[in-house]
């Protein structure tokens, strides 16, 4: 078994109650910090633990934080990414549901750590009832004393607020969050400034996903080094993979970084393998905007050895045949699965979830949609594969966010490992548009 | 310490040194050197406080970020909206990639853009148009079906044609920031967003008609003037009145002896620094309620300027004639008794400098 | 039909009072971050956002019409026309179309006889397809209101498109 951080007392009944949750341990964290360190050193534990982003950018939380601009007289805010809302990736939303104390004990932690006395958590609004769960939650902390003014004779003060989200992937990303919880249209700021220094109502604003905050309860109580020592590499501490597909166990797992992708896929602990009687044919790997890969790539790095489930060596080999750890978005597919099919169907997820601010990605979403709807229904002629690898890449890095880039990885990368499959689909359209046609030519399945 | 003045910053964009203040963006450093540098804007206005950054026809590539940091920036900027660092080096029109990219941006913004040029109350003097001819390709590749909107009734000055709508969302500015009400505002998203009031209504304010001069494309267009003209066929005069609402500065455009359309005054880089009152734009158009200044100096060349302000050019003896024996008033509802070619000053290059 | 466009259009006294408290939770001038909350109130009541109600809405947040439009039509939560009594939101993803998600669809479909967008001619089910929904392990996986049902197979609709329909 590997180590458990965030899930290690999933199974606990009642343990989304605050009793349960405090029996087991919970606020512990909160004590430590607010009555035995500066709100400084716990910035520096969670610097020494290295816990990188959980939300897809991997970028190093602490040294986030430590951007932090901390102006006098000026409100600092920490904002809980929890849009949750990346094809393929639902462990924020099985965290909060089942465990929502962890995520208010982190929230306090961390707010404490910035100077933040109101801090809010936007979940995405189709999650009303998560929502309704974590403010049980925060009641419940606030009547132990865990929020509110003052606490635990501190002289921190901290409130917290649950924000609906509306209906809009774009919202998870920063700084369209930021605008969200405004009251405003969901359009990502242009950058600079950051929001760690114009972030939330003009203020220094952090910005973290629920699975990053939630690992600070545990780097405060056994201390940022024992954090840095699980893992591999820079690839610190555990992550929560969420698995999805053609699998046997679909579900949320915590894995410590660095199994080798081979065991997370057939091993009882996580997957369990493919379904009986099928072989695994692709694997998009960080949620749906990361580069698909097929079977050999995704299991080995292009020098044969294991590829790992861990930062760098899921991106070992660039987009060449690499692709991203990303939110940890398991999609597994066996070979009954299309990869026009669902290339256009990611397509069409980032033609209807743009903003439409910038023109790239507002014109250049639907345009793919449109190309690749032809193909996949047997209209598609050979230079369509051209064009949308030219499309796609003249959307990739030339938006406001990273939406833009999210939706070309997708189709660049499917048209780059298969394109034996688009061309099937251009060159035998009456075959390929029958129901449930796949393409059954030459490829590795494992 | 010398004094209180910023320490100015070198910035070199293609190949030329400028030397600009501290926060000034790479854009207003480019324009600083010269329009053969200066990135084309299709939504940066910089009357405009927040615009920019979003059609990133202004991509730019930085190849060093500043003296003290040299490293090239990993993604093309936009030039709007990045500030210049000291010993910043920047490719415009000398990158590859930049023109690559621009001719992207041209692309994006014209596949569901409906064509329409030659009968656009824009085409002319259309900022797309322009972008287009310096920097996109020659033929399309969109085979697919064009966006289409429903239509949308902005009252009696205001004419909307979504299709054209690039979604720069400088009308929006201009609303929240020159008039005391806005109505209108960037309705859904993505490539279904649109410029409406969403309940039907009327943009009725005394700044409204401002939302056409910074349009860049013929999405907002003068009511007032609709169908009536070319641009190319009407001589641009800059006038001013003793107007109680706005500075009355404007430029007034005429076809023979009438005036057919009134705009505010704009700059070399096609922006309005004095707004004006719609009773100065749809209201006053009679030669004899201006008083006339000269005319409109445009820096660079354009239809506009072609063929006008010769006061030396002889035409033949039959042209006159011709022009004479056809000339027909344009508005016939309109009182052209006044009009009078003695009101307008003698006629001259209009950018003699 | 849930929609009550004709009466006056205000929050119920309970409503009103949870509108207070959702105004109060953000600093001082920054009341307009209450939109969305209220928004999803006033949905709560109404069934969905007429621009009546969008209006209320501003009001209560002395803030334009204009912005409230703005927003709600930017969300896709919102439903900007009166809809049935179940508004069935159907993942049409990536993850959820793999687990079967476009067959059962196709059933749903045709059991309710009605397409995206449509509404039952009994009022009782409006139709929407919606992306993701944050549940791909337990897909396909449609939603009403707060409620998720997962592990969907033609039976399980059946079965809740009958329990429903009560």
């Amino acid at each position: 078994m590997g180590k458990k951080i965030l899930l290690e007392h999933i199974d606990v009944p009642g343990i989304d109650t605050y009793d349960v949750y405090r029996k087991q341990g919970g606020y512990t964290a909160v004590e430590k910090a607010l009555k035995t360190m500066t709100p400084d050193s716990v910035v520096e534990e969670v610097k020494k633990a290295g816990v990188r982003g959980r939300g897809g950018a991997g970028f190093p939380m602490g040294m986030k934080w430590s951007f932090l601009a901390k102006p006098e007289g000026v409100p600092r805010y920490l904002v809980c990414n929890a849009d949750e809302s990346e094809p393929g990736t639902f462990k924020d939303h099985y965290l909060m549901k089942h465990i929502p104390h962890l995520l208010i004990e982190g929230m306090i932690v961390s707010s404490f750590a910035l100077g933040a006395n109101k801090s809010f958590i936007y979940v995405r609004g189709e999650l009303m009832y998560v929502i309704r769960i974590l403010e049980k939650a925060i009641a419940e902390a606030k009547a132990a004393g865990f929020l509110g003014k003052n606490i635990m004779g501190s002289g921190y003060d901290l409130e917290l607020v649950v924000q609906p989200g509306g209906g809009a992937y774009i919202c998870g990303e920063e700084t369209a969050l930021l605008e969200s919880l405004e009251g405003k249209r969901g359009n990502p700021r242009n950058k600079p400034p950051f929001p760690a220094v114009k972030g939330l109502y003009q203020s220094p604003t952090v910005v973290n996903n629920v699975e990053s905050i939630s690992t600070t309860p545990w780097i405060i109580n056994n201390g940022g080094d024992a954090y840095a020592a699980i893992g591999i590499g820079r690839s610190t501490g555990t992550k929560l993979i969420s698995a999805s597909g053609h699998i046997n166990k679909p579900g949320v797992y915590e894995i410590e970084l660095g199994v080798s992708v081979e065991d997370f896929i057939y091993a009882d602990e996580w997957c369990g393998g493919i379904r009986p009687g099928h072989k695994l044919k692709a694997v998009v790997a960080g949620g749906s905007s990361v580069p698909i890969l097929p079977a050999n790539l995704i299991l080995n790095l292009a020098n044969g050895d294991k590829r790992l489930m861990s930062y760098e060596s899921l991106s070992d080999g660039g987009f060449a045949t690499g692709t991203m750890l990303g939110s940890g978005g398991f999609i597994v597919m066996d070979e009954t699965a299309c990869v026009v099919r669902n290339t256009w169907n990611f397509s069409r997820f980032y033609h209807h979830e743009s903003c439409g601010q910038c023109s790239p990605c507002r014109e250049g979403t639907g345009w793919m949609e449109k190309v690749l709807h032809r193909i996949e229904h047997g209209h598609g002629s050979l230079h369509d594969i051209d064009l949308l690898v030219d499309v796609a890449k003249k959307i990739e890095g030339n938006t406001i966010c990273p939406l833009g880039d999210a939706a070309a990885w997708p189709v660049g990368s499917a048209i780059r490992h298969f394109r034996d499959e688009f061309e099937w689909h251009i060159n035998h359209p009456v075959e390929a548009t029958q129901p449930g046609a796949v393409y059954r030519g030459e490829m590795a399945l494992v | 310490m010398e004094d209180n003045k910023p320490q100015l910053v070198k910035v070199t964009v293609d190949g030329i040194e400028v030397e600009v203040e501290p926060g000034t963006t790479i854009l207003q450093a480019a324009r600083k050197i010269g329009p053969e540098v200066a990135p084309p804007a299709m939504c940066y206005y910089q009357p405009l406080k927040g615009s920019g950054g979003k059609c990133r026809a202004c991509l730019v590539k930085v190849a060093a970020g500043s003296a003290k940091d040299p490293r090239p920036m990993p993604k093309l900027v936009a030039s709007c909206i990045t500030p210049v660092q000291d010993g910043m080096v920047v490719e415009n029109t000398t990158s590859p990639q930049v023109l690559e990219a621009r001719k992207g941006v041209v692309e994006f913004l014209l596949i569901n853009h409906p064509l329409d040029c030659p009968v656009c109350d824009q085409a002319g003097e259309c900022d797309l148009q322009n972008f287009a001819f310096e920097h996109g390709a020659a033929k399309t590749r969109y085979e697919e079906e064009r966006r289409t909107f429903d239509k949308h009734d902005l009252g009696p000055y205001i004419q909307l044609h979504m299709t054209r709508c690039i979604l720069c969302y400088r009308c929006v500015f201009t609303a929240d920031q020159i008039t005391n009400k806005r109505v209108h505002g960037v309705m859904n998203r993505g490539d279904h967003a649109e410029i409406s009031t969403y309940i039907e209504k009327a943009i009725d304010n005394d700044f409204s008609g401002n939302v056409i001069d910074v349009c860049p494309v013929g999405a907002l267009t003068d009511k007032t003037y609709r169908f009536k003209n070319r641009v190319w066929f009407s001589r641009p005069v800059d006038a001013h009145r003793d107007c109680p609402t706005c500075s009355g500065k404007v430029t007034l455009w005429y076809r023979g002896e009438e005036v057919i359309r009134v705009t505010a005054r704009k700059n070399e880089w096609n922006e309005v620094n004095e707004f004006i009152c719609n009773t100065c734009r749809f209201e006053t158009k009679k030669t004899s309620d201006w008083v006339i200044e000269g005319p409109t100096k445009i820096a660079r060349s354009s239809v506009i300027t072609a063929n006008k302000y010769r006061a030396d050019t002889i035409k033949p003896d039959f042209v006159s004639r011709l022009a004479a024996a056809n000339y027909k008033p344009i508005d016939d509802t309109r009182d052209t008794s006044q009009l009078s070619i003695q009101q307008l000053p003698p006629e001259r290059f209009a950018s003699s400098n | 039909m849930t929609t009550e466009t004709n009466a006056k259009i205000e929050f119920t006294p309970e409503r009103q009072v949870l509108a207070k408290e959702i105004i109060a939770r953000y600093p001082e001038g920054k009341q307009k971050s209450a939109l969305l909350p209220l928004l999803h109130l006033a949905q709560e009541q109404w069934g969905w956002t007429s621009p009546e109600v969008m209006d209320y809405v501003a009001g209560l947040l002395g803030i334009e019409p204009i912005e409230v439009y703005e927003v709600a039509t930017f969300y896709t939560m919102f439903h900007l026309d009166p809809v049935g009594k179940h508004v069935i939101e159907y993942c049409r993803t990536g993850p959820c179309c793999l687990m079967g998600g476009e067959d059962v669809y196709a059933h749903l479909k045709q059991k309710l006889g009605i397409e995206a967008g449509q509404t039952t001619s009994d009022g009782k089910f409006t139709l929407k397809e919606v992306e993701c929904l944050a549940a791909c392990g337990m897909g396909p996986v449609f939603q009403i209101r707060e409620q998720y049902y997962m592990h969907l197979t033609n039976q399980r609709v059946d079965e809740i498109i009958e329990e429903l329909s009560k």
